[in-house]
């Protein structure tokens, strides 16, 4: 809300800088920035000139030559050119003399105004546009002063006003009237408030004579007051009065409406001013609205009301939407004689849902939504009746119209005691401290014998409960008064998350073998995760109602398209290796309930294993790389996979491995199908990819992720390392024969060194080197002891793997 | 006979004396001779030690020093000449060496074997300080849902259906109908709705940081992004107060942001704290003068807190006038932005590997 200083100071004679003001309202809650005035840097340059005389320019059609006056004194004249269409004799404009900063409209710079010779006639100084001065876009015409614009007067101090933009919190609606931030500002500067008259004459009939309202909707109007206007005169509002509408932006309707709005923006309480002789039998009726029912509301939309509706009726139909828009049929027109003005109370999520149904988002909704306080309608009541009666004349009904049906929303009392505060803000404030920041604040406060009973205002629906006193107490006095002390009381007991724990580790070791973590939106689209060919058994991606673009409308249920998109966007601008990994989670619908989110880590590999470096080519990434990692992860935590030839449309076929612990399958791992490359388009001749799902991981460890490792003691006999190359079928896997060779009593470990495949093999076999380590922990093994193991891995080696020694 | 003596004594002092000069000019002459220069160390040799050395002519002229002091005299010939060979050989090693040496040197400025460089993600990195930070302060690790019922992102929070401060909480909406009761599905706007969690299913006294990914329905520029993580704190029991949020709070600002921080701290309203709180810190680009980073206030707002309202905590079935308690929610983005002095929000998202490798 944008708050002009000389509105505000009408209601707080503050002397403090507009900065000032501001740096404390927001200190107090509030958060408020000065907007300074127009022309700060003008320094007198640019000045209100009237124009006497214009004759045209002897050498150009478009252009004239205007005598301005710049001053009362007669000499204080000076002929410029302008070229604006709209000049007229007579007319007050704004001069800028030779010198003065103005704006280019073209490249939007500040420029000093320069002497200018046009077309062969000098011009001394200019008449200027909005956008030269900077008060607008428009840059077509001059701009016209009001005529009683003192001629010679510096136009920053005429137009000047500086203005207070204020961001307000939803709990505090009576900020949305600006005598709530005078309030404020009085309290927070030690100044008095002005409050705006209320009293008026009421001399008409009575009220109750000429109309009469009823309250049906008792849970939705807790309060209603109308006053009676007889014989107002409708017209156009006195210049002050839009001037000060328009600082708020809102444009002048008529005199009376005006005021409604003027006293809205005031004291934060819409109004409503209703053409009395329109509304059949003078009779007022708050009603939900009948299911079909429809109202042209002022803004001439014809709307469809519901019955979750609250309108303002007469004895036949809907005149207005409660607390939203009047009606068309009682609009207040240039013959209108008599006026019912509504100052009301409505239920605030009524309001708003209607506001929301409609898509009709007034100042009166804003402010209703807030949940005003019944209190607050008769001040407003009479203060508009007053300004009415002053701007448009006619003679107020003798009384006020008001129906209270629920006190549900009246004031509260509120029961506290220092050492309750002192409980909430580790602080005791003195009584004194507590009595006169409470009063000053506008609340009532009686001193009883071991607490204070506090009556809240009628404009501070916020403050209902101990902890709001609390507050009030703090922000006026000042948060800064409150110490800093660390919390006393004992760390509560610790609770373990081996989750957690397991896939920081997780992240921990893939961050160690040189992957770099990346972060990306989860979501996405279903035809992105088909890119990269997810498995299909996948349940339906968890679609979002309200999406902010078609790109990330659905939630992810894989990460591999993810770390997918991930690696496409990098190979263009990054030219070493790319190894990258993402944990997250992905999205599984379960019916009503909340989905699963399966907490998942991918990798992409992709690209020279190292950058190109002077100690000569290391290969491009593979398969091994990626599976080098997924071991080395695994090994973190103790743990071995156990890794099958596995199909899965995502990874090129013989090329794919799945990762099991104990049996459980918990990840898979491979080159990426042509398929999938294709459709990446990337043209890359290799990505490889692994998936791990962290939640089976941890099952398959039997949710301890904290398990740990059980020392062995080292064996003090030596080992004995020897090799054996065997000829098996290419369909035999390493794997195999390892496990084979580990069978063996004396063997501790054994490896593949070596695959070899070419010349001295024959076609459809390959040759495998196996280096096979011997030990025992209690002797060392004899020569004999170890040929003899040797054979025997040989023999079974050739039993069961068809395997041949390799000559 | 005097003259006899004189002329004895005449010699052995001269002698002497070349013996004493040839042994500062023949270490000093070496030591001018380049370690690989084999050549003038030949020359060396031949011009000191060689059959008409230097060295050579002094020992042979030592039987006309007078027996008396052929002695002394002859012993500092003969050390010199084990010193001076000595001298030589050494050097004559060191030129053969230095040549082969040249071949096997190794250009050390030349880069290092690579190995790959893994990283976090700054993201990661943040909440890892922060949550380091709070470890040391007592506070526990949980995490929770990041799709949510409405019930616990709003409603729990003292945020009813249809309360205006859900306009505060710009929110994603999963498109299923509501639930039995009425709850509707919503990606969480905060971490704050595992406040209601965490009290809902333990006793107190709970103390604890929340980090996680949250979602705000709004467009995205520089400092906006609809995707981002926050670290939530809670800390209740009996008799935590104002003071300690504040002083908590400073805590986390100076280990985070630099020991000599400073704080200020304002009232602010969230729905489901009372008294609320924005806390900012000095700004550590300008300190306090005013910059673009701080908007020329001085102040950098980090995080809102506030104390637990009495009804977010009557809802999880805590009593309010018993346990009182301070939540904080922190932005990790903004937090990382501020360390880092990264000026666009979108590039935590936008995994571009010439960011990530930065950190």
């Amino acid at each position: 809300m944008k708050i002009p200083m000389s509105w505000l100071k009408e209601y707080v004679s503050v002397d403090l800088s507009p900065a000032e003001i501001a740096a404390r309202l927001t200190m107090a809650g509030t958060e408020a920035e000065v907007i300074e005035g127009i022309g700060q840097n003008w320094s007198g340059l640019v000045v209100v000139g009237f124009v006497k005389s214009i004759r045209p320019h002897p050498k150009a059609d478009r252009l004239s030559l205007v005598t301005v006056a710049t001053g009362n004194d007669e000499n204080l004249s000076v002929e410029v050119v302008c070229g604006a269409p709209n000049i007229t004799t007579g007319q007050k404009v704004a001069y800028a003399s030779v010198g003065a900063p103005l704006i280019d409209p073209q490249s939007g710079k500040t420029k000093k105004l320069k002497r200018a010779k046009i077309r062969g006639v000098i011009s001394e100084g200019m008449i200027c546009s909005e956008s030269e001065l900077g008060l607008g876009d428009n840059h077509d015409g001059i701009v016209a002063l009001d005529n009683s614009a003192p001629v010679g007067m510096p136009l920053d101090e005429y137009l000047n006003e500086t203005t207070l933009d204020l961001e307000l919190t939803p709990n505090r609606p009576d900020c949305l009237g600006i005598v709530g931030v005078a309030r404020e500002v009085a309290v927070l500067t030690n100044c008095s408030l002005i409050e705006p008259a209320t009293d008026y004459i009421d001399n008409g009939p009575d009220a109750d004579s000429m109309a009469s309202i009823e309250v049906q909707a008792i849970d939705l109007c807790p309060r209603y007051t109308a006053v009676v206007l007889k014989d107002v005169v409708p017209a156009s509002s006195p210049k002050w009065l839009v001037d000060r509408l328009a600082a708020l932006g809102q444009s002048s309707v008529n005199n009376i409406v005006d005021i409604t709005n003027y006293v809205m923006f005031e004291l934060g309480q819409p109004l409503h001013a209703f053409d009395l002789d329109q509304v059949a039998d003078h009779r007022v009726v708050v009603r939900r609205a009948l299911s079909g029912e429809r109202l042209v509301t002022l803004d001439g939309e014809n709307r469809k009301l519901t019955s979750s509706m609250l309108v303002i009726a007469d004895s036949e139909r809907p005149i207005g939407l409660a607390g939203v828009m009047g009606g068309a049929n009682t609009q207040i027109r240039k013959n209108t004689k008599n006026v019912l003005l509504e100052s009301a109370t409505f239920d605030g999520s009524s309001i708003r849902a209607t506001s929301s149904a409609l898509g009709l988002r007034t100042e009166a909704t804003i402010r209703f939504e807030k949940g005003l306080l019944p209190g607050l309608t008769e001040v407003a009541l009479k203060r508009a009746t007053r300004m009415i009666l002053e701007v448009s004349g006619g003679k107020a009904g003798k009384g006020i119209l008001d129906v209270q049906t629920n006190c549900r929303q009246q004031r509260s009392t509120i029961r506290v005691n220092q050492e309750q505060i002192s409980r909430i803000l580790g602080i005791e404030f003195t009584t004194k401290q507590i009595e006169s920041t409470l009063r000053s604040l506008g609340f009532g406060i009686e001193t009883c014998n071991d607490y204070f009973e506090i009556r809240t205002p009628y404009w501070r629906p916020d403050v209902t409960i101990q902890e709001d006193i609390a507050e009030e107490l703090a922000r006026v006095i000042g948060y800064d008064a409150i110490p800093m002390t660390v919390i006393s009381t004992p760390i509560p007991k610790w609770v373990p998350n081996p989750m957690r724990d397991l896939r920081e580790t997780v992240r921990d070791s893939l961050v160690a073998s040189g992957m770099q973590e990346t972060i990306s939106y989860p979501l996405t689209t279903a035809g992105a995760q088909e890119q990269a060919s997810p498995p299909p058994e996948l349940p339906a991606p968890i679609p979002v109602l309200n999406p902010l673009s078609a790109e990330r409308s659905v939630m992810r249920t894989t990460l591999r398209s993810s770390i997918l998109e991930t690696l496409l966007r990098n190979v263009r601008t990054w030219r070493g290796p790319i190894s990258i990994f993402e944990i997250g989670r992905v999205y599984l619908e379960q019916g009503m309930d909340l989905p699963t989110e399966q907490e998942m880590v991918v990798g992409a590999l992709s690209g020279p294993r190292t950058e190109d470096t002077w100690l000569g080519e290391t290969g491009s990434l593979d398969f091994f790389d990626a599976k080098g990692i997924v071991e080395g992860v695994l090994d973190t935590i103790n743990l071995k996979g156990q890794y099958a030839d596995f199909s899965d449309k995502t990874f090129a076929s013989g090329r794919c491995a799945s990762i099991a612990i104990n049996g459980m399958y918990v990840g898979v791992l491979g080159e990426l199908s042509q398929a999938v490359l294709k459709m990446s388009d990337a043209n890359l001749s290799r990505i490889t990819m692994f998936e791990i799902d962290i939640d089976k991981l941890f099952e398959s460890m039997g949710h301890d992720s904290a398990k740990l490792t059980n020392y062995k003691p080292i064996w003090k006999y030596p080992e004995s390392t020897h090799d054996l190359a065997i000829v098996v079928d290419d369909s035999i896997t390493g794997a195999a024969a390892v496990t084979l060779a580990e069978r063996n009593k004396l063997v501790v470990r054994a490896d593949i060194f070596d695959v070899y495949r070419n010349r001295g093999i024959p076609k459809g076999s390959k040759s495998l080197a196996l280096r096979i380590v011997y030990q025992s922990p209690n002797r060392t093994l004899a020569a004999g002891e170890i040929s003899k193991a040797e054979k025997d891995i040989l023999i079974s080696l050739k039993r069961e793997l068809g395997a041949v020694l390799r000559t | 006979m005097p003259d006899v003596q004189k002329t004895e004594d005449v010699i052995a002092s001269a002698t002497l004396e070349a013996v004493t000069l040839l042994e500062s000019e023949a270490n000093e002459s070496l030591a001018s001779i380049a370690i690989d220069d084999k050549e003038s160390l030949e020359a060396w040799r031949v011009e000191i030690l060689g059959r008409n050395g230097r060295l050579t002519r002094i020992l042979r002229s030592l039987g006309s020093v007078p027996q008396g002091k052929r002695r002394k005299i002859g012993g500092m010939a003969n050390n010199l000449k084990n010193s001076l060979e000595s001298a030589y050989h050494i050097r004559h090693e060191a030129a053969s060496d230095a040549k082969q040496r040249l071949k096997k040197n190794i250009d050390v400025t030349l880069p290092g074997r690579t190995r790959l460089q893994g990283r976090f993600h700054p993201i990661t990195q943040t909440i890892r300080d922060l949550a380091n930070a709070f470890t040391s302060l007592g506070f526990q690790i949980v995490e929770g849902p990041e799709i949510e019922w409405d019930h616990y992102n709003f409603t729990m929070l003292n945020i009813p259906p249809g309360h205006p401060a859900r306009d505060m909480f710009d929110t994603f909406f999963i498109d299923h109908p509501p639930n039995h009761q009425g709850r509707r599905k919503v990606l969480r706007s905060h971490t704050s709705p595992m406040q209601a969690r965490m009290m809902e299913k333990t006793d107190p006294p709970i103390r604890v940081m929340v980090p996680g990914r949250c979602f705000r329905y709004e467009a995205t520029d520089a400092t906006h992004e609809w995707h981002l993580h926050q670290l939530e704190l809670l800390a209740v029991d009996r008799g935590i107060t104002f003071a300690d949020l504040k002083g908590t709070l400073y805590e986390f600002a100076r280990r985070i942001f630099g020991p000599d921080r400073k704080v200020r701290f304002r009232c602010d309203f969230f729905p489901f704290v009372e008294p609320g709180v924005d806390m900012a810190i000095d700004c550590f680009k300008c300190s306090g003068q005013g910059c673009s980073i701080c908007k020329h206030s001085g102040w950098i707002e980090i995080l809102g807190a506030g104390m637990v309202h009495p009804n977010v905590l009557e809802a999880a079935g805590y009593k309010a006038d018993v346990y009182t308690g301070f939540a904080a929610g922190i932005g990790i983005e903004r937090t990382a932005l501020l360390r880092h002095g990264i000026d666009d929000i979108r590039l935590f998202a936008s995994n571009d590997l010439r960011f990530l490798s930065q950190f």
